[in-house]
């Protein structure tokens, strides 16, 4: 038997204290917690840094780290810093040696990477060593050597070698969700189906429960299976509740890729074993023959300057869209002409179709609506300059030559808001690896004493 | 009737920066199965803008649920992208008449 305490889906997202305190008298093997995903946007790989803030991030890893010391067991943290990029991890290296300074405590920190070098994956690639996943972007080795970060999901094995240090606190760069939680109970022989299906369903913590804000679950795993039992008050998990998760964030809700083999819940059977706790058997593991691991991967697709405007003159509200385009098109060619160098403008309407755009089919507008200039080209300045062109169009276009001038709503000056460099997600492809530690390095330090 | 009316709840969700699913949760099998059939591939499809070859689809009576899985109409993130998340191509599904 190997219990696995989950505080909650990621670390920053919060918990119950007394689901946490709950779950750790009760003794687990390791707590473990998820510190990302690629779910906020390319910004973050983009720049190797985190979402959250670090004071925030810092308090709720003392918390942990406190839990992590009255359990007497490891602690470990996958993706940390959102995106697991190394400098990501450095990040939170860097914060966990505050905390144990401050606290007095020494501790042994296990380090687990996962960034590749551009270079590497290149030659990888033209090695003939990396596949595309279905629906992955066209890539090139002058792609690969293009991302300002490259990580490779660690799976199971390399979180092992982790744990095996015997460290108190293991900080891993990119894995996957699951990898942290299935990592102990494979490595001491459970049901390998069971452990990275339990994995799959405890990896957002409470999410498989009646009770999400509550966080903390437990997950127990035997050489049969295993067993959610969430650990806030009056929480239950239900056999409903747990083989529902499944298709959360899953494209396939019977089949998960993992390093080196995939899980396949088809057979999977939910036993309610009270009213609080499920049973889950029957899933099973497939190895493949092949060891891969997924690759992501962040490039510069620009720079952005916005621009917002509010309109609110019925006439213009009425014609929003006619006055969008034909600002796009007067702006565009005079920016053209007095510029050099690429850059696209966009005009979003607040109000109209901002969110899905040209699948939107029930569009209707109400007393205003908001206009968000968007300005992408190939440099800051560039950006910037075509911002600046654009906008005396968002103060004063009007919509026939006759008309008198109008003059619309900026809320800010002023109005050019730069977003600096602006990132996109360029990889959906698996890497072959001799052996599962090929791409990843481990380290050990030890602070406080 | 509304898709939306007729449901639980339907929700999309990011399944990756590459992946956008949809899940169609019933309350019970007779609604399950009024979704099920009601709702045609080609229709969710169309609607998603997306090719319907390439569409996946999962029909789960075990937990009343309909599901579909497409390439993310843009990157996610990228400079075409207008739903970081994904979660508001629901609001499209729930409004589709079944």
């Amino acid at each position: 038997m190997v219990k696995v305490l989950i505080p909650c889906g990621a670390l920053g997202l919060g918990y119950d204290r007394a689901a946490l305190a709950r779950g750790v008298a009760e003794g687990p093997d390791i707590i473990a917690i998820d510190g990302g995903s690629t779910d906020s946007g390319p910004h973050y790989l983009g720049t190797g840094t985190s979402k959250y803030s670090r004071q925030s991030t810092k308090a709720q890893w003392r918390e942990l780290i406190e839990a992590q010391q009255a359990a007497g067991v490891p602690l470990v943290i996958g993706t940390a810093g959102t995106c697991g990029a190394d400098s990501a991890v450095d990040w939170l290296v860097d914060i966990t040696q505050e905390i144990a300074t401050e606290a007095g405590l020494a501790l042994k920190i296990a380090v687990l990477k996962s960034g590749q070098t551009p270079d590497a994956v290149a030659e990888a690639f033209e090695a003939g060593q990396i596949t595309p996943l279905d629906a992955a972007p066209e890539i090139s080795a002058e792609v690969i050597r293009d991302c300002s970060n490259i990580v490779a999901l660690a799976g199971a094995e390399q979180v092992q070698a982790a744990i095996e240090t015997g460290a108190d606190v293991i900080i891993a760069g990119r894995t996957t969700d699951t990898a942290i939680i299935a990592a102990l109970p494979l490595a001491r022989g459970c049901h390998a189906g069971a452990a990275w299906h339990g994995a799959k369903v405890g990896e957002c913590g409470a999410m498989a429960t009646t009770n999400y804000s509550t966080g903390t679950i437990m997950a127990e795993f035997d050489e049969a299976g295993f067993t959610i039992t969430p650990m806030g008050d009056g929480v239950q998990a239900t056999p409903r509740t747990v083989s529902a998760h499944m298709l959360y964030e899953n494209s396939d809700p019977y089949i998960l890729f993992e390093p080196g083999g995939y899980l396949d819940v088809r057979g999977a059977e939910y036993t309610a074993l009270d009213d609080r706790r499920v049973q889950v058997t029957g899933s099973t593991w497939h190895a493949t023959d092949r060891y891969t691991v997924k690759l992501e991967g962040a490039r510069r697709a620009g720079y952005q300057v916005v621009s917002l405007v509010t309109v609110r003159d019925p006439h213009y509200v009425k014609n929003i869209h006619d006055w969008c385009a034909d600002i796009n098109e007067t702006c565009t060619a005079k920016a053209r002409r007095e510029t050099n160098g690429d850059f696209t403008i966009e005009l979003r309407v607040t109000g109209a179709d901002a969110t899905l755009g040209p699948l939107e089919n029930a569009a209707q507008t109400g007393s205003e609506v908001g206009v968000t200039g968007i300005v992408t080209a190939e440099s800051d300045a560039l950006a910037m300059e075509v911002a600046k062109i654009l906008n005396p169009f968002l103060l004063h276009h009007p919509l026939t030559a006759t008309e008198p001038m109008p003059t619309f709503a900026f809320p800010f000056s002023p109005p050019e808001m730069p977003r600096g460099a602006i990132h996109e997600f360029c990889l959906h492809h698996v890497m072959t690896l001799s052996d599962p530690m090929q791409a990843f390095r481990l380290s050990v330090i030890e602070v406080g004493a | 009737m509304k898709l939306g009316e007729l449901a639980d709840k339907v929700r999309s969700k990011n399944a990756g920066p590459f992946w956008l699913t949809l899940d169609i949760f019933c309350a019970d099998a007779t609604v399950f199965q009024q979704v099920s059939q009601g709702l045609e591939s080609t229709r969710v499809a169309q609607l998603l803008g997306t090719d319907p070859a390439v569409m996946k689809r999962f029909d789960m009576p075990e937990l009343n649920v309909v599901k579909f899985s497409i390439p993310r109409p843009a990157r996610q993130g990228a400079v075409d992208d207008r739903d970081m998340h994904g979660a508001s191509f629901a609001n499209l599904l729930a409004e589709m008449e079944v």
